[in-house]
């Protein structure tokens, strides 16, 4: 996979709450929301990071963002260790990265009218004022927001959640940019919008061979907008691979999980209990070795001493378990 | 918001119409702007309303200094024991005490949103500096402090506002800072991160506009804190004595026993202008609470 944006063993600790019990021993609890986390998406590419609530996706995100420093580890751009870069030194980086948001009713400035939130951008990026106008009407284009003129005096609350989001995404394409991350993308917008807006970015995304990241907790809407899949579980990443390879035949436990709890359309369907039990342990005493091992119905003696790592499964697969 | 939905291209009018609609159902705050009002009125056309100079020693046929006159048609309140007209003096102790009150809220304003600002969304140790010493100003006396500034500096108009100025700001930072702090969560503020915005830009265009009304609110309580303090400083001796100033009126009259003598039209007038006019901040900032707040309730 070639690279246009890439992580290298991120991690990212969070200053726990201290107890009186740690204050009194001076320990200085650390919560690892990511631990760990290697990924690369090539110019063109989309990859999605599928997990359920508190394993880190979003962490990933905002790290890959550069909106959050990492602990260890770094990001690379086009080449460059971009971890270090502060400042006006950030601001090439930030025009070629771009975010589209989870909630598209906060995304954008209440005070502000649509043309405004999709100037700013480019007035930051310094692009010439006589230049705006038609970057402006190129991105409303791109996201099928037509006429523009309908939309680009009026302000957020006069527009629907799929116009919304849809904006948000004209913010994040009129920069230009190379890489695109999106959090949950359509998760609060109504179901009847959301094919509508996953095009739109995926025909931005052919278009302008943008590398994608979508960041998910739906698997099937993983599957329908990207080619590559990394699951990740307690801040690691435990089984990635080609999506189609990855449902089809899963070779991590959890991974299966997530496959067994997508929604199936039919309500008289019967559907086996999930195979795993439980929930997030605590993430600031996760389980010894395999930090799956608790909700694991296959877990064994080896599992409790040593953590798998993430190894090659299969040409393009790597799964962490032993016994994957 | 039926304005805003009925103009949705031209957005001033419609809130401007949103915003008269909302008045009309706050019947303090209207209380409040029209005392406000009453009082710039008489502020700015003070030389037209007053009937004779303030300052000006009146005479009663020769050599007879016009003391403690009775209400009458050429002197609304009578005189006091200075020969000096009580209704002019009241009228024209409106502008210092309007002066008092802006300037102090103005400063009260801009410290307390600046540092707020700065507060709540660089945290770190700009937080822990700002709010150290805001707690520190917190803990003063309020008024003792203010009159040990006038009486170790030169008493006037400016040690006062600058020391109002100084020991009100905390309370405009803090609330400004909490709402900073749940503001900069907001996904268009890290938008205008991940679009490339500084963090001067952040925190003046992006998060500023947002916390006006807020300030706003906490700048008409400023009006009549200062304006009670200036009346308070006058009164103990502290203010500018050259000033024509409802407080110093008080003291004049106190000093001259007008309770014991009874001398009513003398210290109730300056002192019902007082309560006015702190009340009028008080009535506007309770209706822009409801703005502000409108689940609160009662």
């Amino acid at each position: 996979m070639g690279q246009l944006i890439a992580a290298n063993d991120l991690v990212k600790a969070f200053p726990a709450s201290r107890r009186m019990a740690d204050v009194l021993r001076g320990h200085r609890p650390v919560l690892r929301a990511v631990n760990g986390v290697s990924l690369a998406v090539g110019a063109g590419q989309a990859l999605g990071i599928v997990g359920e609530s508190g394993c880190g996706k979003t962490t990933t995100a905002r790290l890959l963002l550069r909106l959050e420093e990492p602990t260890s580890g770094s990001v690379v751009f086009e080449g460059q260790d971009v971890t270090a870069l502060r400042g006006a030194a950030l601001l090439p980086f930030r025009s070629r990265v771009q975010l589209v948001f989870q909630n598209p009713f906060d995304a954008l400035n209440p005070r502000f009218t649509i043309r405004r939130s999709l100037t700013e951008p480019l007035r930051n990026f310094g692009l010439p004022a006589q230049e705006r106008h038609a970057r402006i009407l190129e991105a409303m284009a791109r996201v099928r927001l037509d006429p523009p003129e309908a939309y680009l005096d009026r302000h957020p609350h006069e527009l629907s959640g799929g116009q919304l989001q849809r904006v948000v995404l004209a913010r994040a394409l009129v920069t230009h940019p190379r890489a695109i991350i999106a959090d949950e993308p359509v998760s609060m917008l109504d179901v009847s919008v959301r094919a509508g807006v996953l095009n739109v970015l995926r025909r931005a995304r052919d278009e302008l061979q943008l590398a994608a990241i979508y960041i998910s907790h739906d698997l099937a809407l993983i599957r329908y907008v990207c080619e590559e899949v990394a699951v990740m579980y307690l801040g690691r990443i435990v089984e990635s691979g080609p999506t189609a390879e990855v449902i089809a035949s899963a070779a991590h436990p959890y991974t299966r999980a997530l496959v067994a709890a997508v929604p199936v359309p039919r309500v008289d369907q019967d559907r086996g209990d999930l195979p795993i039990r439980g929930g997030l342990p605590d993430q600031l005493n996760q389980p010894s070795g395999c930090a799956f091992r608790d909700r694991c119905p296959l877990a064994f003696a080896r599992c409790t001493e040593e953590a798998p790592p993430l190894r090659a499964i299969a040409p393009g697969r790597h799964a962490a378990c032993h016994l994957a | 918001m039926p304005g805003a939905s009925a103009v949705p291209r031209r957005p001033l009018p419609g809130a401007l119409r949103a915003s008269f609609g909302f008045l009309r159902s706050q019947p303090f705050a209207i209380a409040g702007l029209a005392i406000y009002l009453l009082f710039i009125v008489m502020a700015i056309f003070a030389d037209q309303i007053a009937t004779h100079d303030p300052r000006e020693i009146l005479f009663r046929g020769a050599y007879r200094v016009a003391r403690y006159l009775p209400p009458s048609a050429t002197h609304y309140l009578g005189t006091t024991a200075g020969g000096r007209d009580v209704f002019s003096q009241l009228v024209h102790g409106s502008r210092s005490a309007l002066q008092v009150g802006v300037t102090a809220a103005f400063f009260v304003v801009v410290i307390g949103t600046l540092l707020g600002l700065l507060s709540g969304y660089l945290g770190g140790w700009v937080d822990k500096v700002i709010m150290r010493i805001s707690d520190i100003i917190l803990g003063l006396p309020f008024l003792p402090f203010v009159l040990v500034i006038s009486a170790l500096t030169r008493p006037g108009t400016t040690t006062l506002v600058a020391s109002v100025a100084l020991m009100l700001w905390p309370n405009t930072a803090r609330v400004i800072r909490s709402q900073v702090l749940s503001l900069r969560e907001r996904g268009w503020v890290e938008a205008a991160r991940v679009t490339g915005c500084s963090t001067p830009r952040i925190i003046f265009v992006h998060i500023a506009p947002q916390v006006a009304p807020l300030a706003a609110l906490y700048g008409s309580i400023a009006v009549g804190w200062a304006i009670l303090t200036e009346a308070s400083a006058s009164f103990l001796g502290f203010g500018d004595p050259a000033a024509i100033s409802w407080g110093l009126m008080l003291q004049d009259a106190f000093a001259n026993q007008a309770l014991s003598r009874g001398v009513w039209s003398w210290f109730v007038p300056p002192g019902l202008c007082i309560v006015l006019l702190v009340l009028a901040g008080f009535l506007v900032s309770r209706g822009s609470e409801k703005l502000l707040f409108p689940k609160l309730g009662d």
